[in-house]
């Protein structure tokens, strides 16, 4: 199933098996897609894999990632066994689930569902053959939005590695006028025997004035490491709303690069949650684009990071529309060696008058071998704006401590209560509330260092819920 | 001084005129004969200028040494700058005027050079009497006129030209020229090492709090030359010292590179300020001419309960390239910094600092104004930087931006970086244009809208401006108005 043997990551590596197994990759391709493809190879191929000399990787070193031998998955696993990938469920939480092993799309019963009210989920190698015009308007078509002259992300090589190697992911299509009456959750897993280098590609599109929910997570079952490449491209069409959640809970072992386009139109909502719990080193690449006037985006992070967990979360916010609102939230609590990037970065347009923009990054560092690097950039070509970032980095509240011991709360107690009150101004900002409960519940469990990989995890999804409560230790009292 | 001060708070007139006067105010040519060092750059240059400068084996052996690194070394690029390609062959890297004789008053001045310091507003004789102030005045490159040195050499202050300090204090320059800036830096501050012409030195014995001021005057004079200050400040144990450095240029066509470093230690318990005013010529409202600045300053409290500050109002210059720093190594010691950039026409400034946390309980204060006005763009870079042994350290940073007319732009790029539990850092930021409501609130009173600009922007910078000593205060909210002349609208 494997392109070969475990093998090193290199750019000749990549090179090489896109031209053995060019065929079968291109395969279901409507013929702008190969070229997108040809194209794409060729980008990667003068670029290579990024390294720590460029500006939007220096804090981000993947040489560990890289040390390891990885499986290339080239072709689909036969045989799979669906209910691991359907296991993970939010209890009360009533959602259309669709699974992803392993990067491919698994389905219950058939690869892609059309709904009555229009709405299209399922498998995207699926989408291509079957809709490949409604595909072709979106596919490829944001990921190469304005060069940020900065990080020079169009050099981005994960995204063009993707586009010329991926089969499969997910496809969700809401139709104009159509709310989708129950959230939407995609389940991503990694489980296997051997490591992996998988690559896989999302295509949300969000008619006018259409509206969906969508929890997306990133989980893995074992120890095995595994290197995941992701783009997803989500469009939201004129006067849309998303309600946008991504979880990532993965082993130390794994590597996941998320890139997430969001193509914004005019009137357009998006609020998006990033809940990173997990992993061994996670990079958040989010790129927006207001594509029209009076766009509204709210996009919150929390990152819990211990052991030598990395979480790099990059912010790309292009303003290139009049009276668009931007807002960032990202907190983070990194425990002992761990280390966290935050890179932000706001470009307001000539033309983009009346832009609001916050960004604001908050890190509490546990340890003495904890690391934050923060960098929230706001580039503004325009006088009629309203920009402002903040960054801090620093520990608990020692007068807040002091409160609360002195009221009778054990240390560690009164440590997690206000580790878990910071953490909240996220957490509180989740609108479905079955899932805001099971948050708070893993990032309490997370907190206290019971929450781990799903294989060893105590949640018991399927399992009716046992609440997480504070202990207060009576004696003390 | 204090009198123009006290006008200048209270009419509001002041300003407008200021306003409405519109070109560069500075930008004439002093007529004296200037002697050359042949064009472009190459081991002879450097042998030629350590040669006319009569200096000591180990001053050439240390140049030749940064030229030859500096050859190694590619132009850097990361600033968000446009920086049209210099020709380093078409330089004149040393330029002396050429009647260099010590004098023994002002009469013995070159009267044609004493105008120019009238033009200037810094009358060395004014100065001396009623400011006080100290001027060790430099036009390209040479030290023509020391004033006070007397007075301080009683204190055992040295405040002199760097090629007298190689001749007559050569240890002092061996211990300590480098020693924060090494030849190995960047570019600029390589190419500094090779063929610096002069700059000034200045040693404060232990315990001396220095009386007066000092203060430099940079001028670039003849055309096409590059003005390679290095200037050298070291505060021994508990001495204290305010140096002031203040920049005028004039009109040229073609621009012009200068690109100094400036070096600071601080002994345990040393104090240093240091404040800049830079009104270098900034090229016409085409973008035309200007000059090049691209300057390495760095300080470094090497002993505990030091402080650095770095104060700097950046009117000038073409392209800016300047990054004041502290090396917080000794415990306890403090590091600030205070910044108001104005940018107008198609002036670029790349401006920051770097504050390196290194020593247990250190403190840093980070405020920058940045101003953008007509077509140009000003970026804040900045780093803090709190290593692992830093503990207990504690950083302040606000960065704001402000910006007139649609056609600017504001950038800010913070680096915050930090490795250890104990310490803690904010940072906040703002870029909005002038307020609306203070506008209305200042023309309803009857002030039109150049002289409220004028108002507003002086107060915004206020927080920045108060830390200039007296003398630069004054300038400084002049060339604040002048600077944004013509930006409204």
């Amino acid at each position: 199933m494997q392109g070969g043997l475990k093998q090193n990551i290199t750019k000749e590596l990549f090179s090489g098996l896109y031209r053995e197994y060019r065929a079968s990759i291109m395969a279901g391709d409507y013929p702008a897609l190969t070229a997108q493809r040809e194209n794409a190879i060729r980008r990667f191929e003068e670029s290579g894999f990024p390294t720590t000399k460029l500006e939007s990787w220096k804090n981000t070193d993947l040489k560990e990632s890289f040390a390891r031998e990885y499986n290339v998955v080239l072709k689909p696993e036969q045989g799979v066994d669906a209910q691991k990938v359907f296991r993970c469920n939010i209890p009360h939480l009533d959602t259309a689930i669709m699974g992803q092993l392993n990067g491919w799309y698994v389905s219950k019963d058939v690869p892609l569902m059309e709904l009555g009210n229009g709405i299209i989920m399922g498998s995207l190698a699926e989408a291509i053959k079957k809709y490949p015009a409604l595909v072709e308007a979106h596919l490829g078509k944001y990921t190469s939005s304005r060069t940020d002259s900065n990080t020079n992300f169009n050099a981005d090589s994960f995204t063009d590695l993707n586009t010329a190697y991926f089969q499969d992911g997910v496809f969700i299509y809401v139709p104009d006028n159509v709310k989708s009456p129950k959230p939407v959750q995609i389940i991503n897993v990694i489980h296997h025997d051997e490591n992996l280098f998988l690559q896989s590609r999302n295509l949300i599109v969000l008619g006018k004035n259409s509206r969906l929910s969508l929890v997306h997570c990133d989980d893995s079952y074992n120890h095995q490491p595994s290197f995941s490449n992701v783009v997803t491209e989500i469009y939201l069409g004129e006067n849309s709303s998303l309600d946008h959640y991504k979880l990532q809970n993965l082993n130390n072992t794994s590597t996941l690069i998320s890139t997430v386009y969001f193509q914004m139109e005019a009137f357009s909502n998006l609020k998006s949650h990033y809940i990173s719990l997990n992993g061994g080193l996670l990079r958040n690449n989010i790129r927006l684009r207001f594509n029209g006037p009076q766009g509204n985006a709210n996009i919150y992070g929390i990152y819990l990071m211990d052991s030598k967990q990395h979480i790099d979360n990059q912010v790309f916010i292009d303003h290139a529309f009049p009276d668009c609102t931007s807002g960032e939230l990202f907190k983070g609590i990194l425990d002992e060696h761990s280390s966290g990037v935050f890179n932000g970065h706001v470009l307001v347009e000539r033309n983009a008058v009346r832009t609001n923009a916050y960004q604001s990054n908050r890190n509490i560092l546990l340890t003495e071998t904890a690391k934050v690097n923060s960098k929230p950039f706001l580039e503004i070509y325009n006088d009629d704006v309203k920009c402002s970032h903040g960054s801090t980095t620093g520990q608990l509240d020692q007068d807040a401590m002091y409160y609360l011991r002195q009221r009778g709360i054990g240390e560690d107690s009164a440590r997690m209560l206000l580790m878990y009150a910071y953490a909240d101004e996220v957490i509180s900002k989740i609108d479905i509330e079955p899932l805001k409960y099971r948050i708070e519940d893993m990032v309490k469990k997370r907190l206290q260092g019971e929450l781990q990989i799903c294989e060893a995890c105590v949640l018991h999804c399927s399992t009716p819920e046992h609440p997480m409560e504070f202990v207060i230790d009576m004696t003390k009292i | 001084m204090q009198g123009q001060m006290v006008i200048m708070e209270s009419d509001p007139n002041n300003i407008i005129k200021e306003v409405t006067q519109s070109d560069y105010k500075y930008g004439f040519v002093t007529d004296i004969e200037t002697e050359y060092a042949p064009i472009g750059l190459s081991e002879d240059t450097v042998r030629y200028i350590s040669l006319k400068k009569n200096e000591p084996e180990f001053m050439l052996e240390y140049r030749l040494k940064a030229f030859r690194h500096w050859l190694t070394m590619k132009l850097p690029k990361w600033a968000h700058l446009d920086i049209p390609p210099i020709d380093f062959q078409d330089i004149y890297f040393y330029a002396a005027p050429k009647k260099k004789k010590q004098y023994e008053s002002l009469d013995q001045v070159d009267p044609e050079l004493l105008s120019t310091f009238d033009k200037l507003g810094i009358s060395l004789e004014e100065q001396k009497k009623l400011a006080g102030v100290a001027v060790d005045a430099v036009i390209d490159s040479v030290s023509v006129k020391t004033t006070f040195s007397e007075t301080l050499s009683k204190y055992g202050i040295i405040f002199c030209s760097m090629s007298e300090a190689i001749q007559n204090h050569p240890d002092l320059v061996k211990q300590y020229l480098g020693s924060v800036v090494p030849y190995t830096d960047n570019y600029y501050a390589s190419l500094n090492s090779a063929v610096f012409s002069d700059g000034s030195f200045c040693y404060i014995p232990k315990g001396v709090r220095c009386p007066v001021e000092l203060s430099t005057y940079f001028r670039i004079n003849a055309a096409n030359t590059g003005q390679f200050e290095r200037t050298l400040i070291v505060a021994d144990e508990g001495a204290y010292v305010s140096y002031m450095e203040g920049c005028t240029a004039p009109q040229r066509d073609e621009n012009q590179l200068h690109a100094a470093v400036v070096e600071i230690v601080a002994m345990k318990d040393a104090s240093v300020k240091y404040s800049t005013v830079q009104n270098w010529y900034p090229g016409d409202k085409s973008g035309k001419g200007g000059i090049y600045n691209f300057v390495t300053k760095r300080g470094i409290c090497k002993g505990s309960n030091s402080k650095i500050s770095w104060t700097q109002v950046e009117t000038g210059s073409a392209i800016t390239w300047k990054y004041p720093s502290c090396i917080l190594l000794g415990d306890n010691s403090v590091g600030e910094f205070y910044s108001v950039a104005v940018t107008n026409n198609h002036q670029q400034a790349d401006t920051g600092t770097k504050m390196l946390h290194l020593g247990k309980n250190t403190k840093s204060t980070i405020i920058s104004k940045g101003i953008s006005a007509g077509k140009s763009n000003n970026s804040y870079r900045g780093l803090v930087r709190i290593s692992k042994n830093a503990v207990n350290s504690r950083n302040y940073s606000q960065c704001d931006s402000l910006l007139l007319g649609s056609t600017c732009g504001a950038h800010t790029w913070p680096y915050i970086q930090v490795e250890n539990k104990s310490s803690i850092v904010e940072h906040e930021a703002t870029t909005s244009k002038i307020s609306e409501d203070q506008l209305f609130y200042c023309q309803q009173r009857g002030m039109n809208a150049e002289s409220a600009i004028g108002l507003i922007v002086n107060g915004y910078a206020k927080e920045v401006l108060k830390q200039l000593p007296m003398e630069f205060a004054v300038e400084a909210q002049k060339l604040l108005s002048i600077s944004l002349e013509g930006s409204v609208g």
